[in-house]
């Protein structure tokens, strides 16, 4: 487990918005509605939803298992397949030489190689089983805060686009101008923080 | 507010010089350190600093010092040429515990945390306890920097950089 692991890594939001009361059952929905589904038997490249932080292979939001005393926890899961270029180069091979003995034409069109490898990646998904990586989340409604655990800039957009759709709240990665805007600084200080330009400390 | 990505890139320049100015307040002002945390023990550079030089566009020359008992002098030079602190491993104490982490001056990301240990997780039930104290843990490294830097930010859009951190820091990177 991520979070739990002897070292982490943190990347820092702030969540801002309400959610509608009541808040659990709100996001008890949202976190169902998006929950990450299986793709080892079908088509799909790829699987982003949410997942249980202590059963991230059987996703279950019943019951508020997420809530752990003011906090909601729970991951991030993304599963991913990955052909290897050199299968994915075989199988195409073989397709393009069997259509071309079907056909008895000498070559194929752009578009019918286009078709043809498009047809090879959907076999193949369907026959390789999915990567899942697993991004713990800490949120804190109350406080307005959000980590994840991870630095991974992928990551971190996938969680970001995930989040707006399921909640419709606007989550800021706290990074040294968002931090400066939330640090207390009065209106002012905000207009001089926007026309800060680099100290150079040699003479 | 600026768009998101544009402001990361714009304003970059702000958490390599929260870095450098934290740099210089644990050498030469540690006592500073415990008005903005109270509970703080000490605050020390870890086993590795980065520094880059983004002055430069074309070179991009970038600095790393590893080690526990690593010669500083080098990071100063790299200063005097115009490099700034771009990511740090720094060692929290607070009480008998010890935080260690790096921290990015561009993003203000933590990687490599590790906090003080706490208790094994070995049934389901300890999982909640387990969360609670290691979030209660991170909070508390991430609330001094949240310090650190608000403290660093009020100060970096007052007179007061120009007219004093800023000579201040600069009498300390230029050799005696």
């Amino acid at each position: 487990m991520g979070f739990l692991s002897p070292t982490v890594s943190i990347t820092r939001y702030r969540v801002e918005g309400q959610l509608p009361s009541p808040v659990n059952e709100h996001v008890t929905e949202a976190l169902k509605k998006n929950t990450i589904h299986e793709i080892d038997n079908d088509a799909g490249e790829q699987a982003i939803g949410w997942t249980s932080f202590d059963a991230p292979y059987q996703p279950d939001f019943e019951g508020s298992r997420f809530v752990i005393d003011t906090l909601w926890v729970f991951s991030l899961r993304i599963d991913k397949k990955s052909i290897p270029t050199k299968v994915l180069k075989k199988h195409y091979n073989m397709e393009v030489t069997q259509r071309l003995v079907e056909s008895g034409r000498d070559y194929l069109s752009k578009t019918e190689k286009k078709q043809l490898k498009d047809h090879v990646v959907t076999v193949l998904n369907t026959r390789i089983p999915a990567t899942p990586n697993i991004y713990d989340i800490v949120w804190n409604y109350e406080a307005g805060w959000l980590w994840f655990f991870s630095n991974l800039k992928s990551a971190n957009e996938e969680l970001e686009t995930l989040f707006t759709r399921s909640f419709k709240l606007s989550l800021i990665r706290m990074f040294p101008y968002t931090a400066g805007l939330n640090a207390g600084l009065s209106g002012p200080d905000k207009d001089c923080l926007d026309q800060l330009k680099p100290t150079l400390f040699m003479e | 507010m600026l768009d998101i990505a544009v402001a990361y890139r714009r304003y970059q320049f702000i958490g390599d010089e929260f870095l450098t100015w934290l740099w210089y307040v644990i050498e030469n002002d540690p006592r500073r350190l415990n008005k903005i945390d109270t509970e703080l023990a000490s605050l020390e550079i870890g086993s590795r600093m980065v520094l880059a030089n983004r002055h430069q566009k074309d070179s991009g020359e970038t600095v790393t010092i590893k080690g526990e008992e690593a010669n500083m002098d080098e990071g100063l030079v790299a200063l005097r040429k115009g490099a700034m602190v771009a990511e740090v491993n720094l060692v929290y104490r607070s009480g008998d515990n010890e935080w260690r982490f790096n921290l990015k001056g561009e993003s203000l990301n933590f990687s490599s945390l590790k906090v003080p240990e706490t208790g094994k997780v070995e049934t389901q039930e300890d999982i909640e306890g387990a969360i609670i104290e290691k979030v209660f843990l991170c909070e508390k490294v991430i609330n001094l920097i949240n310090n650190l830097f608000h403290y660093f930010i009020k100060l970096r859009v007052s007179n007061d950089w120009s007219a004093k951190t800023v000579p201040a820091m600069r009498k300390w990177i230029t050799p005696s």
